[in-house]
């Protein structure tokens, strides 16, 4: 299998805070890949990196054999993404939230119509694509956007925590979904979470993010073995240390924290 | 091309579903022109200035765009806090048509609003001086759109949040518009309004329209048409480079 994402000491500093140290690892294609590790860890700084939003301070990336970097274009018809906040104009309907995105990626006319049909039915907002997302529930939006990264068929599935808040109904709903894509459309999905049973169920392999970098790498099983630990949550306790991030986090960290805290 | 259009329907479409604030942005520029047009109209005519609310709608024109315009800019802050700005980022979309696709949308929305404006007028009596020159009006209303739609982009590319947005209707906006020439005849003032005036880009927005629809532009039209331009062009390249600066 190739290489879809590689990564090799890749590095992002804000003015003093290291916030990914050289890190290096690869997500083979066709992959389950989770990205885990406690909150201020560095996980959504990689990915806006990958995902060309964030300039490295340095070190290597390539997305689908392109450097975030430099190929932007190439690298950005390439994946899709469901951001960790909410990236939904609420002032328009699903659908032309839908067709909003199938337009940026030049995703053509029949098509698009036909791929928003079907991805609306399957996270079952068909009926509700004429409202406005305003008056969605979370868990309805968090669908619609998963809905929205696919229509432009990519090769790799970023999501950012995406079961976040929802009931465990829904949750199951979507990773059954994602489970289903990975399989029949080869989609290498590349997802953070702090549910460590999710990671478990769904993830071929894990890498672990801790201070910015990876400490350990490896499928489920694999790192319950090197810890000597019989459930992934104990490995991960293991590896990451007991202590909540708050009390030792730093006042940048602090700061991060509670800017996420409040944007939620 | 079909991103920018994309762009620039949302930007249409969200303007039209928000109500509230056409209701607002209508309700503000008729107030101005009963209060001040009907208030001063009389004083306006015994000193011999002739009809104010013919003087007085070209300002009023200009004021509505400018607010309408620079609103439309600082809305990407709005996308910048609510996320929405990250899913156009990380779009396979140069960053200039993004830029390009919402400041014509901006601009569109604000150029409607001095047209509304300018039907509402007829209200309080105003008549435009000649029928020949209505596009050339149009223009003067397009050009003050686009100036003020990108003043607006090169702020919210620099602004983290709306904290700052009262600070730049009292500090930028509100002196823009007071000081432009709007409300009163810039002949005979003291050298240092005067002065101010000349910098002041909305100045010759409303002196263009005044020289269009009504009578008498104290800088002249032509001047008024390049001043507007030239200034158009530096903002719209000052708000492309800060929209290209932005990192989330």
């Amino acid at each position: 299998m190739n290489n879809i994402i590689e990564v090799k000491n890749l590095t992002k500093k804000f003015e003093d805070l290291v916030a990914v140290d050289n890190i290096s690892f690869v997500v083979k294609e066709g992959e389950i890949f989770a990205f885990v590790g406690p909150n201020g860890a560095g996980k959504t700084t990689t990915i806006k990196m990958l995902t060309t939003l964030l300039h490295p301070t340095s070190g290597e990336m390539k997305l689908n054999g392109c450097n975030p970097v430099i190929d932007k274009n190439e690298v950005r018809h390439s994946f899709g993404i469901v951001f960790q906040d909410p990236s939904l104009d609420d002032e328009l309907t699903a659908y032309e939230n839908m067709e909003f995105h199938g337009v940026l990626y030049k995703v053509p006319k029949d098509l698009r119509r036909k791929r928003i049909e079907e991805l609306l039915k399957f996270v079952e907002l068909w009926d509700r694509r004429n409202d406005l997302v305003k008056h969605f529930s979370g868990g309805m939006k968090r669908r619609l956007e998963i809905a929205r990264g696919l229509i432009h068929h990519p090769k790799v599935l970023f999501l950012d925590e995406p079961t976040l808040g929802l009931d465990p109904q829904t949750r199951s709903h979507i990773w059954n979904y994602i489970k289903d894509l990975n399989k029949e459309e080869k989609m290498t999905v590349f997802f953070t979470t702090h549910y460590i049973e999710e990671v478990e169920r769904v993830a071929q392999r894990v890498a672990i993010i801790d201070h910015g970098k990876i400490i350990a790498e490896g499928s489920p099983a694999e790192l319950e073995e090197q810890t000597n630990t019989s459930s992934l949550e104990d490995a991960f306790l293991e590896l990451t240390g007991r202590t909540i991030r708050e009390e030792e986090a730093s006042p940048v960290d602090h700061l991060r924290m509670r800017r996420r805290m409040r944007r939620r | 091309m079909s991103a920018i259009y994309i762009l620039w329907l949302r930007q249409l479409k969200r303007y039209f579903r928000s109500r509230s604030r056409i209701i607002g942005s209508l309700a503000q520029p008729l107030l101005f022109l009963l209060a001040l047009g009907f208030g001063f109209g009389p004083i306006y005519q015994r000193a011999g200035g002739g009809n104010y609310i013919e003087f007085l709608t070209p300002g009023v024109i200009a004021m509505s765009i400018i607010f309408t315009a620079i609103f439309s800019g600082i809305e990407i802050i709005w996308d910048k806090q609510f996320g929405f700005l990250k899913e156009t980022l990380v779009a396979p979309v140069s960053r200039l048509n993004i830029m390009l696709g919402r400041t014509l949308g901006g601009a569109t929305v604000a150029s409607l609003q001095g047209i509304i404006v300018f039907l509402i007028s007829f209200i309080v009596g105003f008549r435009p001086v000649s029928l020949i020159l209505l596009p050339l009006a149009l223009i003067f209303i397009v050009l003050t759109a686009l100036l003020f739609t990108a003043v607006g982009t090169a702020i919210a590319s620099i602004l983290e949040d709306m904290q700052g947005f009262q600070l730049i209707m009292n500090f930028l906006v509100m002196p823009l518009f007071f000081l432009s020439g709007a409300l009163f005849p810039l002949q005979g003032l003291p050298k240092a309004l005067i002065t101010v005036a000349q910098l002041d880009p909305l100045s010759y927005s409303v002196d263009g329209l005044r020289g269009t629809l009504a009578n008498g532009a104290h800088f002249g039209v032509p001047v008024d048409f390049t001043v507007l331009t030239i200034v158009a062009a530096f903002f719209l390249a000052t708000g492309s480079y800060l929209f290209f600066k932005i990192e989330i």
